[in-house]
């Protein structure tokens, strides 16, 4: 199969992309999504606030993936769920592990094993909670553990209910949104658990949940372990998987610990990119975001893939991620545009992101210089600055960070070499939520400088 | 198999224990004219140690020579390789390179290499440090040489038990399941072995019931060994590590600290493992904050990048050991009983050389042995290894038949129609941990996040309203 555009993934960001690609008269647009309906997270998420920023109404998430899916339609992308994209088919000069000039991709669906040729692809795989195992968190393997996307896809797609004590590992935004999917489905939610010394989601959640359901937030507490029913077949015994006892929490400071009688735990945040074809690729990966590394047109480091929405910025809301995706529809779009004009010229069909901007001369096309995040700052999004291409602005013409630590007024800092390049105004930093930092820097980065640092001193 | 009425058949052996050895052993019976029945108290077949090890296929290189182990491990091996081939089973021939850290581990090659000679081992060759280097470029800093030897593989230890079953069942052999021995009375005539589901009465009964042996081999007035569990936890690690080694790293052994060992799976992740520790409880295979701790330590000193790599699982096992060092393994003509126990950490390399040994020891003391005229065939089971073709990628397949082209669950890529074979298969699962071990789904780096809903819900359809809820 033959398209303009692959985009990998079906939720706001990819959605949101192929409709801008359509408007912007990008071709054939293909979107693949592996589950059996598009849209992404929201499909499964059924409570309100979705669709803030970028559609300018609030509305529940299966709605606003109904409304994405048929804009995209109505743009005239073809869009294919049930349509798994397994990997890359590597050309001769992919020995190195990158994509060739030709991108090839391989899908699987109920139509059969395919392999589709894109002249631009574009990664919009989202993000997942890290589960218990990851978090290293020890025990027995009882059932009843699980986070938050499995908890919303059997409460809401398959109308399970969930009777008995429920308790919730986090306690940022999503873990809020576990606990109204949990008293949906009939559990009886003890308490959320954090190890932070606060909460990090706004306080009208907090208060909702301490007024409508009496949940408390313990903070600096810690999971230290999980443990089965001891009754009957089970703790891992012959028979089958035991049931859920209850997890022994321990008090961060004093090391005080105590068990606490559930049925359930879900472990909620605690992001992950999904970057599988990302790492399949071998592109570069960002170290603090651990998604593909991208510059400020959402283009990673491979000619004509590009990567927007949760997977480039685990996790920010639905919206932003849309937003992510529409001006990565516009970078692909002029990509696409400077690449048609060079055919006419000579050979090499693949746009690349430089195109348009060494067709001007300036500094080197290629050169890409790492933005970090400097502890206690987590990550920062996008993370590549290209020189040749310094006029591009971000997503909402800003980065989007992320802190490990609470911080009352803290002025970030942006040095290249130990040179200032700006100081913010005074923010807040709390965990997992997102801290903003402008973008008028950019023209002061010395383009044959060494990697941008920003700090949180 | 919903059974009704008490057992009223007398079977010729009936095996309690369906783990890698019991079903291993119901196999090579099933090859006789006999009745057989295996028994576990589990619903399920190989949930015992046998689902939770470090799954290598070894060699017995390292055995102590002279043991039987040593005997049963070089003669499994060889028969487990030509019957994995046979019955696609999931095997890898990555070779292992047992790594000197330090002079005195590197003095100690030369008696190991010696030690395996004399266990019949001849392929063992030594590696210098730079040849070592260039084979695994990415080991930790400070390696010294290696021992190499090329025949020690990784095997899917969940497919063994379940083929080996599906053999023994094929020839008609009965599967009681979620049947617990609780007693055996052997007065003339047949045993009576007491279950939870009522009398089931055998001529003879091979005990391989793994931590539970030697409470069985008290029913047959034996006393010659007491399980001492000693639990071993590992790490799988994403898949995303598995490009950092080719082949097993294992430790050099020393008499007081058992190093652990980074091995590649059959899966396409990397174990890291196993510790050892006694533990008093038998069903006790929860990890803990400092086994994990400090195998992540040796982790990181072997292969560095690990630490980079997400963990997609931890579990641990549980060795039968007992206060023996070798296999505690025995028949009693008399009582028309056979013990295979003691099997502590290379029970699924040998299983089809303690199943020949158990066999051949029931002829010997009186059990009549009469090849069917048609041998069973090997069955061939649904192929679940990283290495070979799998459905998702098999166009004529799809084309066939669609569900192949259905993935659920994403990170391990198994479709719908492998979860439905696998329901409709001769062994189906009974729960979700079941299906797991059949098909993969499940056990990727989400845990759930993305498909625990969807394959909950195929297991449930497939299943049929029989099961109800
Ligand atoms: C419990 C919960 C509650 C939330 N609540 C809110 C809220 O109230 N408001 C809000 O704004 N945001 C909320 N969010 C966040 C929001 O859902 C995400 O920001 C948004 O879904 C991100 O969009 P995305 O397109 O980047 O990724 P996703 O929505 O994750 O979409 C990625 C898509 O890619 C597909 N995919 C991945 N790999 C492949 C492949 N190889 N082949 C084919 N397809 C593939 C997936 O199937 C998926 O559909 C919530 C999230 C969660 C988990
Ligand atoms: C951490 C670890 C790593 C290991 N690594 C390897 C390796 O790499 N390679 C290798 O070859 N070996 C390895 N082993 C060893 C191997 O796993 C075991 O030797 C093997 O699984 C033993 O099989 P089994 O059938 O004897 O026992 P099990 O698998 O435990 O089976 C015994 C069965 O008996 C049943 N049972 C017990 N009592 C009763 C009763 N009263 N009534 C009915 N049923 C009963 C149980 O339910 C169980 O299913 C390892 C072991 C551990 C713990």
């Amino acid at each position: 199969m033959e398209v303009d555009v692959l985009v990998v993934g079906a939720g706001p960001a990819g959605l949101s992309a192929a409709a801008e690609l359509r408007r912007l008269g990008a071709g054939r647009v293909l979107v693949a999504d592996r589950e059996a309906a598009p849209g992404g997270v929201p499909r499964h998420s059924w409570h309100t606030g979705y669709g803030l920023r970028d559609l300018r109404r609030i509305m529940t998430g299966p709605a606003y993936a109904r409304a994405l899916a048929a804009a995209a339609a109505a743009a005239g992308a073809r869009i294919r769920p049930g349509t798994t994209v397994t990997g890359w088919e590597l050309g001769e000069s992919g020995a190195g592990g990158a994509p060739g000039p030709r991108l090839a991709l391989t899908m699987t669906s109920a139509c059969g094993a395919e392999t589709v040729h894109a002249a631009a692809v574009l990664l919009a795989t989202g993000c997942r909670e890290r589960p218990r195992a990851a978090r290293l968190v020890p025990g027995d393997r009882p059932a009843g553990v699980m986070t938050t996307g499995e908890l919303q896809q059997r409460v809401y797609l398959n109308g399970e209910r969930l009777a008995g004590r429920a308790l919730v590992v986090g306690a940022e935004h999503v873990s809020f949104s576990a606990m109204t999917t949990l008293a949906h489905a009939g559990a009886d939610v003890v308490a959320l658990v954090t190890s932070s010394a606060r909460q990090q989601s706004y306080a009208a959640f907090r208060l909702a949940a301490a007024a409508r359901w009496r949940v408390p937030v313990w903070t600096s507490t810690a999971v230290r372990r999980i443990d089965a029913r001891a009754d009957g077949a089970g703790r891992g015994g012959p028979g089958a998987r035991a049931r859920l006892a209850g997890v022994q929490v321990a008090d961060c400071r004093t090391g005080a610990a105590r068990f606490v009688q559930c049925d359930w735990v879900v472990f909620t945040g605690d992001w992950i990119p999904d970057h599988e074809l990302a790492r399949a690729a071998g592109l570069d990966i960002d170290p603090g975001t651990r998604g593909p590394a991208i510059d400020a047109a959402l283009a990673t480091s491979a000619p004509g893939v590009f990567a927007a929405g949760n997977l480039v910025h685990a996790a920010e809301t639905a919206d932003v991620a849309a937003l992510s995706g529409r001006h990565a529809a516009r970078s692909i779009a002029a990509a696409l545009r400077a690449a048609r004009r060079s055919a006419g010229a000579g050979e090499g069909a693949v746009p690349d992101a430089d195109a348009s901007a060494a067709a001007g001369g300036g500094p080197e096309p290629g050169v890409r210089i790492p933005v970090r995040a400097e502890p206690p700052l987590l990550w920062i999004s996008p993370n590549v600055i290209r020189p040749a291409a310094r006029e591009t602005l971000p997503p909402r013409g800003r980065f989007v960070l992320r802190a490990g630590e609470f911080r009352r007024l803290a002025r970030l800092e942006v040095r290249q070499d130990g040179r200032l390049l700006a100081r913010s105004r005074p923010v807040r930093l709390i965990p997992a939520r997102p801290v903003h930092l402008g973008a008028g820097w950019l023209p002061r980065v010395d383009p044959s400088g060494g990697p941008v640092s920003v700090f949180a001193p | 198999m919903p059974r009704t009425g008490p057992e009223t058949v007398i079977y010729d052996v009936a095996v309690i224990g369906a783990g890698v050895v019991g079903t291993a052993i119901a196999r090579t019976l099933a090859r006789y004219e006999l009745g057989c029945a295996l028994i576990d108290a589990s619903p399920d077949v190989g949930t015992g140690t046998s689902k939770a090890n470090t799954a290598i296929l070894h060699t017995g290189f390292d055995a102590k020579p002279g043991s039987l182990e040593s005997r049963l491990l070089a003669r499994g091996s060889v028969l487990l390789r030509d019957y994995a081939a046979a019955a696609g089973i999931p095997v890898e021939r990555t070779g292992a390179l047992l790594v000197a850290w330090t002079a005195g581990q590197l003095a100690a090659l030369p008696g190991i290499a010696q030690n395996a000679r004399k266990n019949g081992y001849l392929a063992v060759r030594e590696l210098g440090a730079a040849a070592l280097y260039e084979r695994e470029p990415r080991l930790g800093p400070g390696a010294l040489g290696a021992l190499e030897i090329p025949d020690e593989s990784v095997i899917c230890p969940w497919t063994t038990p379940l083929a080996f079953a599906a053999e023994a069942a094929g020839a008609g052999a009965r599967l009681l399941l979620d049947t617990k021995v609780t007693g055996a009375e052997h007065a003339d005539g047949p045993c009576v072995l007491a279950t939870t589901r009522g009398p089931v009465r055998s001529r003879w009964v091979v005990n391989a019931a793994g931590l539970g042996s030697d409470v069985v081999d008290r029913m047959f007035g034996g006393d010659g060994f007491t399980i001492r569990p000693r639990r071993g936890e590992l790490i799988v690690f994403d898949k995303f590590a598995r490009r950092l080694l080719r082949s097993i790293l294992l430790p050099v052994p020393a008499a007081r600290t058992k190093g652990v060992l980074v091995a590649p799976t059959v899966y396409g992740n990397v174990l890291l493992g196993p510790t050892a520790e006694d533990v008093g409880d038998r069903g006790d295979v929860a990890t803990t904050a400092a086994g994990l701790g400090s195998l992540l330590g040796a982790g990181r000193r072997i292969l560095p990048e690990l630490a980079a790599e997400e963990v997609t699982a931890t579990y641990a096992g549980l060795r039968a050991a007992t206060e023996h060092s070798d296999y505690q393994i025995h028949v009693d003509a008399g009582r028309r009983y056979a013990c295979a126990a003691g099997i502590r950490s290379t029970g699924l390399s040998a299983s089809l050389g303690i199943a020949e040994h158990v066999v051949c020891g029931l002829a010997e003391a009186g059990l009549p042995l009469r090849p069917r005229a048609v041998p069973p065939a090997i069955p061939v089971m649904p192929y679940i290894g990283e290495a070979g073709p799998r459905p998702y990628r098999d166009a004529e397949r799809i084309a066939a038949d669609p569900a192949y082209g259905e993935i659920a669950c994403h990170c391990e890529r198994v479709t719908r129609g492998e979860i439905r074979d696998a329901l409709a298969g001769p062994l189906p699962p009974t729960d979700l941990d079941g299906l797991r071990r059949r098909t993969r789904a499940l056990n990727g780096r989400c845990q759930g996040f993305y498909c625990a809903a969807t394959v909950s819900r195929l297991f449930a359809e497939f299943r049929g309203p029989r099961h109800g809820g």
